[in-house]
């Protein structure tokens, strides 16, 4: 390979990390340099190897236990008349690491939902349907940039009608369908492509109100945004930076 | 050290600073082992060496005066992590040279992609890479680490994150795609 764009601007644009007009530029370049298109697709499967196979480790709980007692220590202790004082502000502290550490460990949908139902299906079976999504010829069962197409595609296979529509003209270009399994019910996914990313939209009707689109989740790299509206609940999850999922989420709420 | 550890260092914090760096700090205990584990290689010695990291940004952290707490912490981990090395295991890092990239062969994605689907064998690839390539892969693939944030914990320059991590994709690539000599021996 002997493309100078293939050793540096190449991955700034895989990571998201060029300005519009780099993004633009590489991407001018990209449709007429072989080696950077051959080039991009090996970073590509590399990515998607390593978030496959799910190589990050947690910390045991033992370690967790360790640490505490050990900033237990180095935390002062207090004069005598405070005593009372000072386990206020343990039983506030022990309140805000409970409340932070929930807030953390089930992000979003979970804790901003809490005045609303949950959506129906788990973080962890929505980047599973992600992940799974990405691997080579399993993102769409019916390919077509157009939404005529799609549409009546999903006719018979479901018991409801996802509506489908194209935002090509605001860069965000629907590529195809499929049918997915999401929280044990069959789901109608819609995939977008942004340059070269792509976003799932998992859609399935519910009785429950409507809900503006909820701060993003974050799980392995991944980011959703979810929201219901007109009966459908909506979960649009990618790697795009959450400005442009959060385009994309508000072109189809309208 | 780097600049963010210093600051006044007072060992004794009270419990509102204590209640703060629980809800700021600590829940980026799995991001900090999850560095050590990777540097080390080990997680025996990863559990050690994060109390001790964890340890350290408690008592540094007077000195942190808001902004990205997760990079503030990994960058602390990082900088443990390599004193241990310094300490146990110096080979290690003395073991790095830069090889001319242009001249490697290219690997195909299908190969790629068959080699990828074995974790244990991406595993073992990622931890034949010398650190200073491992960390910036494990901090972009596995934490999603900004550039920014993968300058600020590496003590790198932000301008040069993009061509680190070219060629620590590369080194992977080829550690994955093709076995070094003794490993295919050993398989046979």
């Amino acid at each position: 390979m002997s493309c100078d764009f293939t050793h540096t601007a190449l991955h700034g644009y895989l990571d998201g990390e060029l300005d519009a007009s780099g993004s633009a530029e590489f991407e001018r370049h990209l449709e007429g340099c072989r080696d950077c298109s051959k080039a991009l697709e090996v970073e590509e499967s590399l990515r998607s190897a390593l978030l496959r196979s799910s190589l990050c480790e947690s910390a045991p709980i033992s370690l967790r236990k360790k640490i505490r007692a050990e900033l237990d220590a180095a935390t002062s202790s207090p004069a005598r008349p405070r005593i009372a004082a000072w386990r206020w502000a343990a039983v506030a502290a022990s309140i805000l690491v409970v409340a932070t550490i929930s807030w953390y460990v089930w992000p979003r949908p979970g804790s901003v939902t809490r005045s609303v139902a949950p959506p129906p299906f788990t973080a962890a079976e929505l980047i599973d349907a992600h992940i799974r999504s990405l691997q080579p010829g399993h993102l769409t069962d019916v390919a077509s940039t157009d939404q005529h197409t799609v549409k009546p595609w999903f006719d018979g296979k479901l018991d409801f009608a996802p509506p489908v529509k194209d935002f090509a003209d605001d860069g965000f270009s629907l590529i195809g369908g499929r049918l997915d399994v999401l929280g044990g019910r069959n789901v109608a996914v819609l995939v977008y492509a942004r340059r070269k990313h792509f976003i799932n939209v998992f859609v399935l009707p519910t009785k429950e109100p409507d809900t503006p689109i909820h701060p993003p989740g974050l799980r392995q790299g991944y980011q959703w945004l979810h929201w219901r509206h007109q009966g459908m609940e909506y979960c649009a999850v990618s790697d795009v930076s959450v400005a442009d999922l959060h385009e994309l989420a508000q072109l189809i709420y309208q | 050290m780097s600049g963010i550890e210093q600051g006044s260092s007072s060992d004794v914090l009270d419990a509102h600073e204590r209640a703060r760096f629980e809800q700021l700090v600590l829940p980026h205990l799995d991001a900090a082992f999850n560095l050590a584990r990777w540097l080390l290689k080990s997680r025996e010695d990863s559990e050690d060496v994060t109390q001790e990291a964890m340890l350290r940004a408690y008592r540094f952290f007077r000195g942190f005066h808001g902004g990205d707490a997760r990079a503030w912490l990994l960058q602390i981990v990082r900088n443990t992590c390599y004193t241990w090395l310094e300490k146990n295991r110096p080979v290690e890092l003395m073991a790095e040279f830069d090889e001319e990239l242009h001249a490697q062969p290219s690997v195909s994605p299908e190969s790629l992609a068959i080699a990828g689907d074995n974790r244990e064998r991406l595993s073992r690839a990622l931890e034949t890479l010398p650190p200073r390539f491992r960390e910036v892969l494990v901090l972009r693939e596995l934490e999603g680490c900004s550039y920014k944030e993968i300058a600020t914990i590496t003590a790198i320059p932000i301008g040069t994150v993009m061509s680190a991590l070219a060629r620590a994709r590369k080194r992977l690539e080829r550690a994955l795609t093709q076995p070094p000599m003794q490993e295919a021996n050993r398989e046979l």
